[in-house]
């Protein structure tokens, strides 16, 4: 596990230090949800019926909007090789990075949505459910775009293609993520759809690293 | 283990590397006792690079078998990984980092962490410990890359133009640093134009006669 650390402490602190990629995501997604009142119009309850939907589409892109750079500047500056020739599995690394990711991405957005979703009269009864829900869900979209990344690590247009082969694999997470937070808006039951998310969540955490860390290594060949 | 001691510890045969549709080389063998020096030569593009990637597990070669005491390397791939350096053109300095950080990484993924002011200090990065690598030069950032192999102990060390953008003092470190290690029993391999002065030191000059498929 100190390997896990060791590589999670320096991506926390590169993030940091170049500052600007977390700034970006979370300023895309406060900018990209405001535009919403002005492209349908201000009307309240129009605006509550699709705030969940906004909400979690937006929060989609601005992870995939970071995720090109994932494995890129490892892969560009010799460190990717140098890792995957490191004591400590492959399979453990992309799990660290992941980590990294989510703690400098889906965190701050999760915690930047509430306040957003005022701005879209979102009913007050389906806070904890949003919350719940970009918890669980945001991890699942670090995890599931790591395979992506990985995939398309040296690729021309990289960015593009990642988008073409992400973005129909968060259509699962889009829909319970959106349901968990309506039903508990409508005063339904949204335990279900959490659960499931937590499937979600449960399965990518065993499955992506794997899949990245094939990927990588066919990358590195 | 005395009848180990007589073993070849590293070992290739009838090595066949292929890049995409491109032959790199063939019938490519070595074999490294403990202590042992391997010097690659050859003109731009004759496979050293492929060659060491293919002694470091990166990637596996068409034909042929890479043995670590007899024991071929893909059947423990995490214990290859365990006991090697691989020290590619590319340094893996992250610039936002500083010199000690950069180093004290590497040296804890080895699940090390204890030699990196001695490191440091003899690769005379110790007055820019605290430097952001973005501030070094291009020689200081490959010393960085090298303090590695000092940093943490591995029975081998593939290097790949090591001496590149090092000046005469730094060469003379590697040099001595290279010594050390193969008195202590440890294997290197070094892809070189540039002719090192290692005494004792095996010679596998890859011709460069590539060929492509036929498709």
């Amino acid at each position: 596990m100190n390997g896990f650390a060791a590589l999670l402490t320096r991506d926390l602190r590169l993030a940091f230090r170049q500052g600007g990629d977390v700034a970006n995501v979370v300023a895309f997604f406060a900018l990209a949800v405001i535009l919403f009142p002005f492209g349908v119009g201000p009307d309240p309850d129009l605006l509550a019926r699709i705030a969940a939907g906004v909400l979690w589409v937006t929060a989609l892109l601005a992870a995939l909007l970071s995720l090109e750079r994932l494995f890129d500047a490892d892969f560009q500056d010799g460190s990717l090789e140098a890792l995957s020739l490191m004591p400590v599995p492959l399979e453990i690394q992309v799990l660290a990075k992941c980590a990294a990711h989510w703690l400098t991405t889906g965190l701050p957005l999760t915690i930047i949505a509430p306040l957003l979703a005022l701005v879209l009269h979102f009913d007050a009864a389906g806070y904890p459910a949003l919350i719940a829900a970009l918890l669980l869900g945001t991890p699942v979209l670090s995890l599931i775009g790591a395979i992506g990344a990985a995939l398309t690590l040296g690729a021309r247009r990289a960015g593009v293609l990642l988008s073409l082969l992400v973005l129909p694999l968060y259509i699962p997470v889009l829909i319970f993520g959106v349901a968990a937070s309506e039903a508990a808006a409508l005063g339904l039951e949204s335990r279900p759809h959490l659960l499931l998310l937590a499937a979600l969540l449960a399965g990518s955490l065993a499955l992506a690293p794997w899949a990245t860390a094939a990927a990588l290594r066919q990358a590195l060949e | 283990m005395a009848g180990r001691k007589l073993q070849k510890s590293f070992t290739g045969e009838g090595l066949v590397c292929r890049r995409g549709e491109r032959l790199v080389f063939q019938g490519v063998a070595f074999a490294l006792a403990p202590g042992g020096a391997l010097l690659l030569g050859g003109p731009n593009g004759s496979g050293k690079t492929s060659l060491l990637r293919l002694m470091a597990g990166l990637a596996p070669p068409e034909q042929g078998a890479i043995a670590w005491d007899g024991a071929a390397i893909a059947e423990d791939p995490a214990a290859h990984r365990a006991r090697l350096h691989y020290i590619g053109h590319q340094e893996a300095v992250k610039l936002a980092l500083t010199a000690e950080e950069n180093l004290a990484f590497w040296t804890q993924m080895r699940g090390a962490s204890d030699a990196i002011e001695t490191a440091l200090r003899r690769v005379r990065l110790d007055a820019r410990a605290t430097w952001p690598a973005r501030y070094l030069s291009a020689g200081e950032r490959k010393r960085l890359g090298l303090a590695r192999l000092l940093a943490s102990a591995a029975a081998l060390w593939l290097l790949d133009e090591p001496t590149t953008s090092l000046d005469a003092e730094s060469t003379e470190v590697l040099l001595t640093a290279i010594a050390e290690h193969r008195h202590a029993g440890g294997c290197v391999a070094i892809a070189t134009h540039a002719p090192l002065p290692l005494p004792s030191a095996q010679h596998l000059s890859l011709t460069g006669h590539t060929t492509w498929r036929q498709a």
